[in-house]
């Protein structure tokens, strides 16, 4: 895989040789365990979903968000640490509600994600600082805008995408999502679309039972960034293991036809 | 610290005493500039409200007042806080226009933080009784007479309260501002009965704001009307009421009749 830091990779002020910070690279890593979320950029707004994996049996579902929502139009998932997460989503609660005493205005997604690259790329720069161990998907619909999405990495880059995936299995998602059209993709259809991946790559035998939460910032809510609606969100759940249970019976049918298949000619 | 100024005369706004508007004699504001304001400037009038039946009902007019003149004629000084809430205001408008800031990013926090609960009219109440006594206690009060009018959807209750510059809170079914005080709480006292339906609140409210039409001259015929009930919060748009001026003591005020 990557060498080992050997010596460069003690703090997160020192290069290495060929030009790395290997904390920043390590706090990737924390990332990639974790919990899958996936964003998508549709035509009518912007869906976030999170697969959350269930801690305790007696955990209340409703606590636990791993979606919040900043300056009422915006939402952030995020995947790594959680408690790093609060910390950025808090900043841009105060970002947003500095940008609106300033401008009176609701503050853009694009300049919304700035900040708050601004805000992690400070975290790279102290050796008495450790990076955020969590990548964040931030998704904007200003009343008066376009839908946004944009993805900030442990490094402090923030890039705009029309779909994003963080976490596990997402080279996986992402060409699943490489499908998609999405100048005219609809957020209802995203918001199955994005549970069907996310059940479609959690693996029953190596993960842990999960739960899905999904949000939104559409026409349908006036661009306020809220959850999915409780119907929506079990269709959509029904859909995606429907489509999941036909999947393995399919290839469950394969196999049975490989057995019957005529031995190779020797 | 420098001297605090001592307070001018309301009547003419923008003119302190001696010093022309433009050929300033001396720079003394840049020099030591007041950092403490004790006079409002631009002023809104009564507000009234009543809690009925169905929940709350709240009317002020839609002027705001440059000293003697009619400034500012389709001004709302009624505002939406929650689905559950509204604030009235009398008194210096800018500073009614920063609390509504602070409302509203109240609010703003209590939608991100979606955990299915809003601030309620007692909560705002409380809050904006906090935030007046803290500037009395500064010398640098918000110039303000305001009137928190809400429905507690939780309990079912109505809840009606004023808060004013001094910071001191009262909680009642009739509450008035400014002139009102004066000529339209003991019409309002006498009307009002907590039962009474929705016709017959605006009914009492706007022969109240008529009254304080004929007496207050800071005033216009123009209104805005808000309730708050169990189904949310209605700001009217303004509207006028009709008025009679043939009353024999206004045309001849030493008639005998």
């Amino acid at each position: 895989m990557s060498a080992t830091g050997s010596g460069y990779d003690l703090s997160v002020t020192t290069f290495s040789p060929d030009g790395r910070v290997f904390q920043v690279e390590y706090a990737s890593k924390a990332i990639e365990k974790s919990g899958t979320a996936i964003g998508i950029r549709c035509s009518d707004g912007v869906v976030l979903g999170v697969e959350k994996a269930i801690i305790s049996r007696m955990l209340l579902t409703s606590s636990n968000r791993r979606i919040h929502t900043v300056g009422i139009y915006n939402g952030i998932a995020c995947s790594g640490f959680a408690a790093d997460a609060r910390q950025i989503v808090n900043r841009g609660r105060e970002e947003a509600a500095n940008y609106k005493s300033y401008y009176a205005n609701v503050i853009p997604g694009n300049v919304l994600a700035n900040r708050l690259a601004g805000f992690v790329h400070l975290y790279t720069l102290y050796w008495y600082y450790r990076p955020f161990g969590c990548s964040v998907l931030v998704g904007s619909y200003s009343p008066e805008g376009t839908p946004e999405l944009h993805q900030i990495d442990p490094s402090g880059v923030s890039h705009s995408y029309y779909a994003a995936v963080v976490g596990k299995n997402k080279e996986a998602a992402k060409s699943e999502l490489e499908k998609i059209d999405f100048r005219t993709y609809k957020c209802r259809d995203a918001v199955k679309e994005i549970a069907r991946i996310i059940y479609k790559l959690h693996d029953e035998s190596k993960d842990k039972d999960f739960t899905l939460e999904m949000t939104w910032a559409c026409d349908e809510t006036k661009s306020k960034h809220q959850l999915v609606p409780q119907d929506l969100l079990e269709e959509a759940v029904k859909n995606a293991k429907d489509l999941k249970a036909k999947e393995e019976q399919d290839s469950d049918d394969d196999d049975d036809d490989d057995d019957d298949a005529p031995p190779a000619k020797k | 610290p420098p001297t605090p100024n001592l307070p001018r005369s309301a009547a003419r706004p923008g003119h302190s005493s001696g010093e022309m508007m433009m050929m300033g004699h001396g720079h003394e504001a840049k020099e030591n500039p007041r950092t403490q304001t004790t006079q409002p400037i631009v002023t809104g009038a009564s507000v009234l409200a009543i809690t009925y039946a169905d929940g709350v009902m709240m009317i002020s007019d839609t002027l705001a007042s440059y000293g003697s003149m009619a400034r500012y004629k389709s001004v709302q000084r009624i505002g939406k806080v929650n689905d559950g809430a509204i604030v009235g205001a009398s008194g210096e408008f800018s500073d009614f226009q920063y609390i509504k800031d602070l409302l509203e990013d109240l609010t703003d926090e209590d939608f991100d933080t979606a955990d299915g609960r809003e601030l309620s009219p007692k909560e705002i109440h409380s809050y904006l009784s906090r935030v007046m006594y803290n500037r009395r206690t500064k010398v640098n009060p918000l110039y303000n007479q305001l009137v928190v009018g809400g429905f507690d959807t939780s309990k079912g209750e109505s809840y009606l309260g004023c808060v004013d510059m001094y910071g001191s809170t009262f909680k009642d079914d009739i509450v008035a501002t400014g002139y009102g005080m004066y000529l339209a709480l003991p019409l309002l006292r006498k009307g009002h009965d907590k039962k009474m339906n929705e016709e017959a609140a605006r009914k009492l409210l706007e022969k109240c704001m008529t009254v304080l039409f004929y007496r207050d001259c800071r005033t216009i015929n123009k209104y805005n009307i808000a309730k708050v009930t169990g189904s949310g919060v209605e700001i009217s748009k303004p509207y006028s009421l009709k008025t009679e001026w043939g009353f024999k003591r206004f045309v001849d005020p030493h008639s005998s009749e």
